[in-house]
């Protein structure tokens, strides 16, 4: 694949040969190449389950090889836990952070640090660190006042401080507004110009044009290819990563928007939990036959509004939610359906499907009254593999049959699966929460299409995601929630990618907050 | 660096699952053998005292299905409320207030009664664990208290219930002061099965029980809101799965089914209200509900082989003068092996130090 080297050039940073891990029922890793050299940004390619994760975990000495070697520098080595990847000079930015909500940002670098030394000399370094490199940040606030940027800022400090070699950053821009998303390229330029090799995994394609000098594609499990990204178009590398042509949904125009479905009127919520976003104010509708797109950055109240439009969360106030003009806060979730409802959660595993049971038993888990799949308080299980088999057949479900367990199935297929559920009950009404969130190419358009083909067949449909690329190309309309605040709606043909990403950072005509949040966020 | 590791499965053998139990009971008799031998007795014979003499004979088996009664009325109930993640820990105290009740009634028609009153007593029984199980209930919905503790400490309060109620309320006029009730009338007791053994009506219900829990957890819905609770009660959540109304049914369940076995105590093997009702059925309920996986067919099985444990232990302490302990022993080898198959089929056991940095 590559030219060797001549013999007086550096051994490259990290050099894998012949990477192998088994899974049972699996072959994550197939024999994979990967060279690394130093002070390059090099992408890794690949869909929801071609094995990155695997890769960089056995990397990070999370998991280990079966068989393979890998050379730090041009010695051998295997690298026990990730405390040992960190004695080679191995940093690793994780998807989830793991950080403690009521600990400092010193306190919280100092847990991750093999030998933090004193706080007040830390707190300095944090400082200086963060500095250098145009990472804000201020080591003594506690955790759940930061954003999510700023979240991950902390754990990047947290690597930086041990002077990593190799700095492994996994979807890192997956949680951020596009701004914030500019203002990380230019720290990790930074990084790699003083030698620091990053290795930089996600699958937006724009992104890794933008920012990465070399590309390795992985494809179930092997390297399929290698390029220059900068070479490529986004097409391409999209159509290299899932290995066939890529097709983009078709979106046949809008008709005259008909009644309103959904409408919410001044919804507020108060929540015990202080980690809680409280919505202010919410009012916004969604009529039959268009798609409403509702952007921000996670955390600024998703998981409310989730709940309150689902019936999960009840509201004091049954006007404040009314669905097909009927007051429903006060409403469960079965109640809610029956008025033609239909949901599909943002977690898609413990939430949307129950990961231990059949697909026929999460078949009927949301489709048990609009199937009739239970007749006299006994469920017609013939009845509900049926329905299942025909979601699997109508949304092309990679899986050996209804009986799989939810949990076997990828991401992509699983979302199918579901998103399959809730549109065969025919529902007025649809509410996705990140609908193609860590879904591959292949299944992300098909889902897509699935989507506008439910709103222009006339049902309404509400999409809240962090994508932004997603909600252009599905959205009738867009708004933004930020800090709990929804902000007025523009159709998506009259704005920009710039301008939802300056609302996401909060730039509201509203006020600003008594307490000068959103201030701060600017 | 530890010398020793577990490293976990990716997926755990269904098969193993249903196997574990009987290779638990395979390795207790082989470590009996083994404890036997080492303390002077012969092996074979003091494992056949224990296991095989017991149940060689119509009176022994009649024993062995009479202990196992309470223990499957007990362990069904409880084991529909741990799938849904309701722990009731109280059984015995549910247990004793049906034999409270249950029994109260046969005392308050005495010498007034008719066909009618055994169908009251199994009621009144069911009805008095229903009353019993509530409190947990609702203190857990209202209070977020947890049914854990509440459940056991109620187990207290019903044992100095039942202890002051034979001490005064319900002691025998004609019993020279004994804290025991009147023996009950005919109409009152529970009729026998099997003729020459003690095994009575309370055997078919428990049975009845069995089935019927297998078809509450297999075929009907509420079954399956039970397993999607106690699986991911978020994903309940979603599908609009009353959980309040699942954990009321829980304990009522369970509550009502030990009432059920209570009453049957009193109006079978012991005919009367005394202050040891039970020998401890409600506790040992829950080992035999988790021995036999929470599964009906299970729960029967499991209820057998404790019940053996108990007349076993009794007998070979009567023909091989083995000590009283030897039940417990065999009881914890039990569970110790359960336990530690449950371990090994969800991780493998690594040896040796991970080999450092190079």
């Amino acid at each position: 694949m590559e030219s060797s080297p001549p013999a007086d050039a550096p051994p490259p940073r990290l050099e894998l040969r012949g990477i192998t891990k088994r899974f049972p029922g699996c072959l994550a890793n197939d024999h994979v190449n990967l060279v690394l050299q130093g002070g390059e940004i090099h992408a890794l390619l690949g869909e929801n389950g071609a094995g990155k994760s695997t890769l960089v975990k056995m990397i990070y000495g999370v998991l280990h090889p079966d068989s393979g070697s890998m050379l730090w520098q041009g010695q051998e080595v295997r690298v026990p836990d990730p405390a040992g990847a960190r004695r080679l000079g191995i940093g690793m930015v994780f998807q989830h952070f793991s950080l403690f909500d009521t600990l400092t940002v010193t306190e919280n670098i100092a847990l991750g640090l093999d030998n933090p030394g004193p706080m007040a000399a830390l707190a300095n370094r944090i400082r200086t660190v963060s500095e250098r490199y145009g990472l804000a940040l201020d080591p003594d606030r506690h955790v759940f006042h930061l954003s999510v940027g700023e979240r991950q800022r902390v754990e990047i400090v947290r690597c930086l401080l041990q002077d990593p070699k190799l700095l492994i950053m996994d979807e890192p821009t997956s949680v951020l507004t596009p701004q914030e998303a500019t203002k990380l390229f230019e720290t990790l330029r930074r990084l790699a110009a003083e030698g620091c090799t990053i290795l930089y995994i996600s699958h937006k394609l724009e992104e890794i044009r933008a920012l990465c000098s070399r590309a390795t594609v992985l494809r179930g499990g092997r390297v399929v290819g290698a390029c220059d990204p900068r070479q490529e178009t986004a097409r391409g590398l999209a159509e290299m990563m899932i290995g066939s042509e890529l097709s983009t949904p078709e979106r046949p125009p809008q008709g005259a928007a008909g009644a309103a479905r959904l409408s919410v009127r001044n919804l507020s919520t108060s929540s015990d939990n202080p980690f809680a976003t409280n919505l202010k104010d919410v009012t916004f509708e969604v009529r039959a036959g268009e798609i409403l797109g509702i952007a921000g950055v996670a955390g600024n109240g998703q998981a409310e509004l989730m709940a309150a439009l689902s019936g999960e969360a009840l509201i004091a106030d049954p006007a404040a939610v009314q669905i097909e003009g009927l007051p429903s806060g006060h409403l469960g979730p079965r109640a809610r359906r029956a008025l033609g409802l239909a949901f599909v959660p943002e977690e898609r595993l413990g939430r949307g499907t129950v990961p231990e049971l059949s697909l026929s038993d999460n078949a009927l888990l949301s489709g048990y009254a609009s199937e009739t799949l239970v007749t006299g308080g006994m469920v017609r299980f013939a009845k509900a593999r049926a329905y299942a088999e025909t979601i699997i057949k109508g949304f092309n479900v990679v899986t050996h049959g209804h009986k799989a367990e939810a949990r076997s199935l990828s991401g992509g297929n699983l979302q199918k699966f579901i998103i399959g559920r809730e549109i065969l009950q025919r529902p007025k009404l649809l509410i996705v929460g990140q609908p193609t969130w860590g879904v591959d190419a292949g299944a992300a358009a098909a889902i897509h299409q699935a989507l506008i083909g439910l709103a222009r067949s006339g049902a309404a449909v509400l999409v809240i995601s962090q994508d932004l690329d997603e909600l252009f190309v599905l959205s009738d309309r867009i708004s933004v929630l930020f800090h709990g605040r929804l902000s007025d709606s523009r159709p998506t043909h009259e704005t920009s990618v710039e301008r939802i990403g300056l609302l996401m950072g909060g730039l509201f005509a509203t006020p600003p907050d008594e307490d000068g949040e959103i201030a701060r966020a600017l | 660096m530890s010398l020793i590791r577990l490293e976990p499965r990716g997926q755990a053998s269904q098969a193993m699952v249903y196997l574990t139990p009987p290779l638990a009971v395979v390795l207790t008799l082989m470590s009996g053998f083994v404890l036997f031998l080492l303390l002077g007795f012969d092996p074979m014979k003091a494992l056949h005292a224990f296991f095989i003499d017991p149940v060689s004979s119509k009176r022994g088996i009649g024993e062995l299905i009479v202990k196992a009664t309470p223990l499957t009325l007990c362990a069904i109930g409880l084991s529909i409320g741990f799938r849904a993640n309701v722990w009731n820990i109280g059984a015995e105290g549910q247990l004793t207030v049906g034999a409270i009740v249950g029994g109260g009634l046969a005392l308050a028609f005495y010498g007034h009664g008719g066909w009618w009153l055994l169908p009251l007593m199994v009621i009144g029984g069911a009805v008095g664990g229903m009353a019993w199980a509530a409190i947990p209930a609702y203190l857990r919905l209202r209070f977020n208290a947890s049914e854990i503790l509440t459940s056991l400490m109620l187990t207290y309060v019903a044992l100095l219930l039942l202890n002051f109620l034979v001490h005064g309320p319900y002691r025998d006029p004609d019993g020279f002061a004994f804290p025991e009730s009147r023996l009950f009338e005919a109409d009152a007791v529970m009729p026998i099965l099997w003729l020459g053994t003690r095994v009575h009506l309370g055997a078919a219900l428990a049975l009845l029980a069995v089935a019927g829990g297998w078809v509450l957890i297999a075929r009907t819905f509420i079954g399956f809101q039970i397993k999607v609770i106690g699986l991911t009660p978020a994903a309940a959540g979603y599908a609009g799965f009353d959980q309040k109304r699942i954990v009321w049914l829980a304990l009522l369940l369970s509550g009502g089914l030990a009432g059920i076995a209570g009453m049957g105590e009193v109006a079978g093997p012991i005919g009367q209200i005394t202050p040891n009702v039970s020998p401890g059925y409600g506790f040992t309920a829950i080992i035999v509900a988790f021995l036999g996986r929470l599964h009906p067919v299970g729960i029967l099985l499991a209820a057998l082989l404790m019940a053996l444990s108990f007349i076993g232990g009794e007998a070979a302490q009567i023909a091989m003068g083995l000590p009283k302990a030897i039940t417990g022993v065999f009881q914890g080898m039990l569970l110790f092996f359960l336990l530690a198959s449950d371990v090994l089929i969800r991780y493998r056991v690594r040896f040796g130090a991970r080999r450092a940095v190079a």
